[in-house]
């Protein structure tokens, strides 16, 4: 059945102004159990058909599940404790899923490792968003086995952090499966074996169901112990390593799968919030009265940096926001703030005497520098930069009556940060919430704060009914928590054998450790390094964007690489290749991609190609782009784009290679296009037609590949992002001897870098 | 005053303000949540659906403009998945995120109606108005393509 189905449809002439309001679109249903972790590897088994049978449809979506089990009279099973995994008598495999999914397919990714190791039956395999508890479905961040902690679906952790962990808890699995069948059958453990969903004892020819043996088996309160001597051989894998298809795909096809912002609830209102157009300035009066004369408003909430308002529609909800009049208090820390201003005087800070933060620090950069015969200074720098997720920041939440518990609906990276955030925000425990996890219309980062979802906490409260909060795309855009700007100040010093032999790196802004991921370079022989950080204060919000400090980092590296490759006559990938001279996995992936460009045989006329390299979340990647230039309007235009990675074992290549794609996306955009800007400490745009993302029109033919390795995985949400700027930066400079040193590549400095 | 339009070939009517937002009418009143709000200036064609069988915004056409008129949103493509886009879309796996995705799909739909073998540059000046922050931009032409070969394939040779 499909699950639109369930969704109320207008028959015949409904009323609307009256609609009922069905309950459906619930994210997900089970009750969040309460109980806390045992310790150790946090992993249950619980077999049988309970709950299961309730909730079988025929198809195997997610979405059936999801919204099915929410259906009028269905009453949703619960989850049995700690349970990461069910197998029905009928077969039927569900696994929880804890990551969540945003996009990048970890829904399905994590499952298939599970389902690997425990030799599941794919097409018997069933996937449920896990409830949110940390203490069991958490990993560690480190991505080794051990205690779990973090549900964040961040840094591109979701198959690195739980891989071993789930092929472990597979194994468990399916070890207990054997050991049952042996009792059963009175054979030694070690003559059975398993396929896909079966058990088989090969000297009697007998088979036997998943399904069937878990209408006799018993689960011991320990599970057996496991090792990774026990898991399967690479070679064996019939999932991992081979493009199972993604199962949130085709809700996605036919407008069925559920956002928050598609959540409704019985007696739900709408609420919308004037947020403060100063970053965090408080309001100090507004048209209460009025407002809350206006038709359908039911309540306003005066909230630290803005105004909310409840109404009975959206319609009414806008349109009293709209007459609110706020005067806004002075003092904020951004008022009178002016980027451009601002980031110009970076390079007075960069100048100073007074030495910043140290990140790293190798030899003698100073003896190096002096000793050299050829010295290289440059200054890069990026601007501000904004999320831009497709779905605009929402949720749905539900306080009851005493003000002392709430449901919530919402598309989080972190579900148990914000549970608890929800829990705080209420002043009362953590278990008076009840959490469900829905589809996120990107994330990008954004979507690991909760302030979206305690403001909808704050405005249901104020009102004790449930209220679905709507941020427009302006309210995103404005009160968003921006990639900070940045100066990124290099220096290097070549020897008379032409050797790089001193760097260092001065990063100066507004964002502490978002300005320092990917500025180190481990994987570069250079013996004298200093890398260093030198902060500002602006009070603008600033928050992770997809690879974080890793794109304004890496595209500074990649294009002074490039500056020094020009000026001492070497090829950029001859250079790197020297540099990376002690990582084979590194030269492997920057001659992959070499081979793939057809590096150094000529580009088409009127074009030119550019490389970096980089390291993101474990994966290394190497990109080249394939550049030309219209020198009237100075616009960029990216016509191919290689990449080569090397992410480890690759457990969904197709995905993977979306993941690269979309990443490299990512990374042309702001390479590009994306800027943000704030004059008076107001944010100067408002919606996309004037803070451009990349378009189709601009969208280059993208080729990827992967080493093939047995390594354990690595990420690959992320490293696409911080390979595209240094390549196109580096393409231009090739094309016309010119260096591009502010991001984003807009034609006016494409202008400027061709004539000055 | 009610205003009654077709939706998805059955006639409803709805009691919001004539001035009101097709958009919020078709997702917070009538139920039909595909249709997505992604900017409500007209600026990303999340929300695209079909007037009469053209793609429009449907965060910038008020209600009271579709009287009497035929709209046509993601849940009316097709029943079942089977409208051609659908499936190419599955096979191509175009959807990262996929808060866009309906609205790619009703551009895509009215492009391959007008026009059942776009060439690639039709294609990217057709759909070039509908924003996709994941990069799913090179699937959405791969399948808009398969689809289009669907399409067109003699009696028989559709694959």
């Amino acid at each position: 059945m499909n699950a639109r189905t369930r969704l109320p449809s207008p028959e015949g002439h409904s009323s609307s102004g009256e609609a009922p309001r069905t309950p459906r679109g619930t994210c997900q249903s089970r009750r969040t159990f309460l109980r806390r972790a045992g310790g150790g590897l946090s992993f249950a088994l619980v077999f049988g058909p309970a709950g299961l049978a309730a909730r079988r449809t025929d198809s195997p979506d997610i979405l059936d599940a999801l919204v099915g089990a929410d259906a009028p009279g269905s009453r949703p099973a619960e989850h049995p404790f700690g349970a990461w995994v069910r197998i029905a008598t009928d077969g039927q495999v569900l696994i929880y899923n804890p990551a969540a999914e945003m996009g990048q397919g970890s829904m399905t990714a994590l499952p298939v490792i599970l389902a690997e190791e425990m030799d599941a039956d794919w097409d018997r395999v069933r996937i449920e968003h896990s409830p949110v508890e940390p203490g069991v479905y958490g990993r560690s961040w480190g991505g080794g086995r051990g205690r779990g902690g973090s549900m964040m679906t961040a840094g591109s952790m979701a198959v690195r952090g739980y891989y071993m962990n789930l092929r472990l808890a597979g194994a468990q699995i399916r070890r207990v499966l054997l050991d049952n069948v042996a009792r059963e059958w009175g054979v030694p453990p070690g003559e059975l074996t398993t396929g896909p969903g079966v058990v088989v004892h090969a000297e009697s020819g007998r088979r036997i169901s998943y399904g069937e043996v878990a209408a006799f088996a018993e689960v011991p309160d320990e599970l057996p112990e496991v090792s990774e001597a026990d898991l399967k051989s690479p070679a064996d894998f019939r999932l991992i390593g081979h493009s199972v298809p993604r199962r949130d795909v085709p809700a996605k096809t036919d407008g069925s799968a559920i956002f928050a912002m598609d959540v409704q609830v019985p007696d739900m209102l709408y609420g919308v919030i004037a947020r403060a157009p100063v970053h965090e300035a408080r309001p100090a009066s507004f048209n209460e009265a009025e407002v809350r004369g206006k038709p359908g408003v039911v309540g306003t909430v005066t909230l630290d940096y803005g105004v909310g308002v409840v109404a009975e529609t959206v319609e009414e909800a806008f349109a009293a926001r709209d007459a609110m009049g706020i005067e806004w208090a002075g003092g904020a820390r951004a008022e009178g703030f002016d980027s451009v201003a601002a980031l110009g005087a970076y390079t007075g800070i960069a100048d100073g005497e007074s030495r910043g933060r140290p990140l790293s620090e190798r030899g003698d950069v100073g003896a190096a520098l002096e000793a050299a015969a050829a010295r290289y200074e440059a200054d890069y720098f990026n601007d501000y930069v904004y999320h831009a997720q497709m779905e605009p920041l929402g949720a749905v939440a539900s306080v009851n009556a005493a003000g002392d518990g709430a449901e919530v609906w919402a598309g989080t990276q972190a579900p148990d940060m914000a549970r608890a955030a929800v829990a705080r925000e209420l002043g009362v425990a953590v278990e008076q919430v009840t959490f469900h996890p829905c589809y996120l219309g990107g994330g990008l980062g954004r979507r690991t704060m909760a302030d979206y979802i305690v403001e909808a906490v704050q405005l249901s409260r104020s009102v004790r009914r449930p209220v679905k909060l709507i941020w427009t795309r302006e309210d995103d855009l404005r009160y968003g928590a921006f990639r900070p700007m940045s100066l990124q100040r290099l220096t290097a010093g070549v020897d008379s054998g032409g050797n790089l032999t001193a760097w260092t790196h001065t990063v100066v802004g507004d964002g502490r450790g978002l300005l320092a991921s990917g500025i180190s370079i481990g994987y570069y022989d250079i013996p004298n390094q200093r890398i260093e950080m030198r902060g500002a204060s602006h009070g603008v919000r600033t928050k992770h964007w997809r690879a974080v400090g890793h794109g304004p980092n890496k595209f500074a590296i990649e294009a002074f690489i490039d500056d020094i490759a020009r000026g001492e006559g070497i090829d950029p990938v001859e250079l790197r290749r020297t540099l990376l001279g002690g990582s084979p996995r590194g030269v492997a992936v920057l001659d992959e991609v070499a081979e793939m460009a057809g590096w150094g045989a000529e580009p088409p006329s009127g074009r030119a190609r550019g490389v970096a390299f980089v390291e993101r979340s474990g994966t290394l990647a190497a990109g080249v782009a394939e550049i030309s230039l219209d020198e009237t309007s100075g616009r960029i235009r990216v016509h191919r784009f290689w990449c080569a990675a090397d992410g480890g074992t690759i457990v969904q290549p197709r995905n993977a290679r979306a993941q690269i794609e979309g990443g490299i996306v990512n990374g042309l955009s702001t390479a590009l296009f994306e800027r943000l800007t704030l004059r008076g400490g107001r944010v100067e745009q408002s919606n996309f037609h004037d803070y451009s993302i990349l378009r189709m029109s601009d969208m280059p033919d993208i080729d990827v590949r992967f080493i093939p390795s047995t390594e354990p995985p690595m990420g690959m949400g992320e490293p696409g992002v911080p390979v595209a700027a240094g390549a196109v930066a580096n393409a231009f400079a090739a094309l016309t001897g010119r260096p591009l040193r502010h991001m984003p590549f807009t034609p006016e400095r494409v202008l400027e870098a061709l004539n000055g | 005053m009610p205003t009654t339009f077709t939706l998805n070939g059955k006639p409803v009517t709805s009691d919001a303000p004539g001035n009101a937002m097709l958009l919020w009418v078709l997702r917070e009143r009538l139920g039909m949540t595909g249709t997505r709000f992604g900017c409500g200036v007209g600026e990303c064609g999340a929300c695209t659906v079909h007037l009469d069988g053209d793609p429009v915004h449907a965060c910038r056409l008020r209600l009271s403009r579709v009287a009497g008129r035929e709209i046509t949103t993601i849940e009316g493509l097709s029943k079942d998945r089977s409208h051609a886009l659908q499936q190419a879309w599955i096979e191509e796996e175009v959807p990262q995120c996929g808060y866009c995705q309906s609205g790619q799909l009703m551009q895509a739909a009215s492009l391959l109606a007008a026009n059942p073998s776009p060439t690639r540059e039709e294609i990217v000046s057709h759909m070039d108005g509908v924003l996709c922050r994941c990069g799913t931009y090179g699937r959405i032409i791969r399948a808009i393509e398969r689809a289009s070969a669907v399409n067109t394939a003699p009696a028989g040779r559709t694959r």
